[in-house]
């Protein structure tokens, strides 16, 4: 069911700062929904509008947002609730990958889930991936997975991200149902061994 | 070598390698609520796929429940409909509610415990990052997003990558005054929010072993503020004597024989942890928050640190923090003046928490500025402190008594800030927004702290009050 994930490239847009929580991503008074459609057009709400609805000046409110399917953020993006509200807000407004020099582990988590890679440049690597990105803000930036490379204006920069992740998304396996299913067999075996499901008996 | 907790109930839980690498996880106990389960519900309907064990999935209702007026339908239409949402499925697919006209509706993470569906050795998953919380029984409890909410639905397992284990010793005595939040605001000052990345916290030594089980549970519920997924406690007496007679708890021989197994988790002596770290709690006053994240926290006899003191990576996000809650570097916040008191949440919406700030309230008044409210975590604790009389102190000193939910922990329903009013909160999160005003000021403290300020009308140091 799901598609392999190989290569995202376009423009990328870039979101500046550190510890930014799901709770500025979307806020939670947009989750009173029962699905997630329409979720993209509050995305950073209260950073991009003001509270009488007036646009602010906001990476997400240029033109340039509409068609950038890359966003590039700082630390630590993504902490705090583990909302999957936040990755599928961000994907509907239409980023298909993410760079970042750390993500919150529930976050990424739920990234994958989506078929949307959250990619880890560290250190001095990302300091220089940031400068030549700024030197052609509007060059096209690839994120190839099967290199496990971000590419930018002739350079190369390695990414990190966790093995199992990196392999669901080039195996397409990132909707994990299907795989999880087919061991019913092993799951009901487990069901009968786990003490606290068989009144503790044979402890 | 002997292993810890985390290791054991990984290993009894695990059923499979995934081709990804990733361990499939069997979940012991699944619990639900309105805000991240219908879209999973969906997904199943969509692909035509059952629940596999309706009987491991539990569900509440908290995070959009309004607290003064209960009565259906709501007022609030989006709300209404996430519960309706919640209540056909749950009846489509044979899953157990505890809907509000139940005695057990409350906080997902107070009802587990306190109906005693959480028991030491589990492997429980909610949709909810606040989820550790029941890790203080010895279960592997973690927060998980709402595809893996599917995954549970379909399958009782998930695709997860096993985590270190950081052992946290926290030893000395503390003072009168200083509790359960103040100790885990402590560890995420020292260790930040981004150091327990990749980490499970096992949480010991004598502070932690002399804590009930309530206060444990406040300590691990924030083990996702200092960014680690699970926080544990290993379990003995305190925990099975709170288990004993539970509604869900095994009964009779079955408890005996539980206990035997619960014993056997717990981590080995000789366990090699990935990391250990030592806090001494003996000198500390009460904790508060003074920015935009949990670990913008300090003492309260402390001023805020000089922003030159700051690393490189933190120094932005600090700079931001005092514009945001319009403070100034090397400030105290003695005498910060607020305008909400609220006590409750998942950290500390507990009887035991209502039980201390009562005692403080006891004959006093609420400031004349000062908006106060209590809410219960749950209907059970909301009744337990009736019966003890707790709501007409509150509501003598001034106080307003509502019915159990999330409320202003996260504004999801109409409890919210106006403006850019300070909330002194005895929640978990002080994020921008967070309390349903963009502009609104969060300060983290006990419940107790809470208590204090709202009489004062500004920041205390409960110590010199008590
Ligand atoms: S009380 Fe707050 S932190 Fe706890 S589950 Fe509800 S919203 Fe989340």
């Amino acid at each position: 069911m799901a598609n392999e994930i190989k290569k995202i490239t376009g423009r990328a847009l870039r979101l500046a700062g550190d510890d930014i929580d799901t709770d500025r991503i979307i806020p939670a008074r947009f989750m009173r929904c029962v699905t997630f459609d329409g979720l993209g057009k509050y995305a950073f709400f209260d950073q991009r509008f003001d509270s009488k609805g007036k646009a602010l000046e906001h990476p997400l409110n240029t033109a340039k947002a509409e068609d950038s399917p890359i966003l590039i953020v700082g630390r630590n993006f993504g902490c705090g609730s583990s909302r999957e509200h936040a990755p599928q807000a961000l994907y509907r407004f239409g980023f298909r990958g993410i760079i970042g020099q750390s993500f919150a582990e529930i976050f990424a988590g739920n990234c994958v889930s989506l078929g949307f890679p959250a990619v880890v440049i560290e250190g001095q690597s990302y300091d220089d991936f940031i400068k030549t990105f700024q030197s052609d803000p509007d060059s096209s930036v690839s994120i190839d997975l099967e290199d496990q490379l971000v590419k930018i204006s002739g350079k190369k920069f390695p990414f990190q991200m966790p093995q199992s992740s990196l392999k669901s998304l080039l195996d397409g396996k990132w909707d994990s149902m299907a795989e999880l299913l087919s061991n019913k067999e092993a799951i009901e075996k487990k069901y009968q061994e786990l003490p606290y499901l068989n009144q503790f008996t044979g402890v | 070598m002997g292993e810890s907790l985390f290791t054991k109930v990984w290993n009894m839980h695990k059923v499979k390698t995934l081709s990804s690498g990733q361990d499939q996880l069997f979940i012991g106990l699944h619990l639900i609520h309105e805000v991240t389960s219908p879209q999973a519900f969906a997904m199943l309907k969509e692909r035509g796929v059952k629940v596999l064990h309706p009987e491991r999935t539990f569900a509440t209702v908290d995070h959009i429940v309004p607290t003064k007026n209960r009565q259906r339908p709501f007022q609030d239409e989006l709300a209404e409909k996430m519960l309706a949402a919640l209540e056909s499925n749950t009846t489509d697919y044979k899953i157990s509610f505890f809907n509000l006209s139940t005695a057990y509706q409350g906080i997902v993470h107070i009802i587990g415990p306190e109906l005693g569906l959480t028991q030491p050795g589990m492997t429980i998953a909610c949709g909810d990052s606040h989820t550790a919380t029941h890790g203080a029984f010895g279960a592997i409890a973690f927060g998980i997003g709402t595809s893996q909410v599917r995954d549970i639905l379909a399958t009782q397992t998930m695709a997860m990558n096993k985590s270190k284990v950081r052992r946290i010793n926290v030893s000395g005595k503390l003072q009168k005054g200083v509790y359960a939040k103040d100790v885990i605001l402590k560890i995420i000052e020292v260790l930040g929010v981004k150091g327990g990345i990749g980490y499970a916290y096992e949480y010991g030594g004598e502070v932690i072993e002399n804590f009930t089980m309530e206060e444990r549970m406040t300590v691990c519920n924030m083990s996702i503020e200092g960014g680690a997924r699970f926080g544990y406690i290993n379990p003995d007496q305190k925990t099975f004597d709170y288990l004993k007679g539970r509604k869900f708890a095994p009964q009779g021989e079955a408890f005996n024989r539980a206990i035997r197994f619960w014993k056997s988790l717990a981590s080995d002596p000789d366990t090699h942890y990935d990391d250990v770290v030592n806090i001494d709690v003996s000198d500390m006053a009460p904790m508060i928050t003074w920015g935009i994240h949990p670990g913008h926290a300090l003492e309260v006899s402390k001023s805020i640190p000089a922003l030159n003191r700051f690393s490189v990576d933190e120094k932005a996000t600090a700079q931001k923090a005092l514009e945001h809650m319009q403070l100034k570097e090397g400030q105290s916040l003695l005498g910060q003046k607020i305008s909400v008191a609220f006590i409750g949440s998942c950290t500390n919406g507990r009887i035991s928490d209502l039980r201390e700030a009562a005692q403080f309230i006891k004959g006093k008044k609420v400031h004349k500025d000062v908006f106060a409210f209590v809410v219960p975590g749950s209907v059970q604790v909301k009744k337990q402190a009736e019966e003890e009389g707790l709501d007409k102190i509150f509501e003598a000193a001034g106080f307003s008594w509502r019915g159990a939910g999330c409320s202003i922990c996260l504004g999801m329903n109409d409890d919210q800030l106006v403006g850019d009013q300070v909330c002194a909160s005895s929640s978990n999160r002080n994020y921008i927004g967070r309390q349903g005003s963009p502009t609104g000021r969060t300060l983290l403290m006990s419940p107790a702290m809470v208590a204090a300020a709202a009489v004062k009308g500004e920041l205390v140091d409960l110590r010199e009050v008590i």
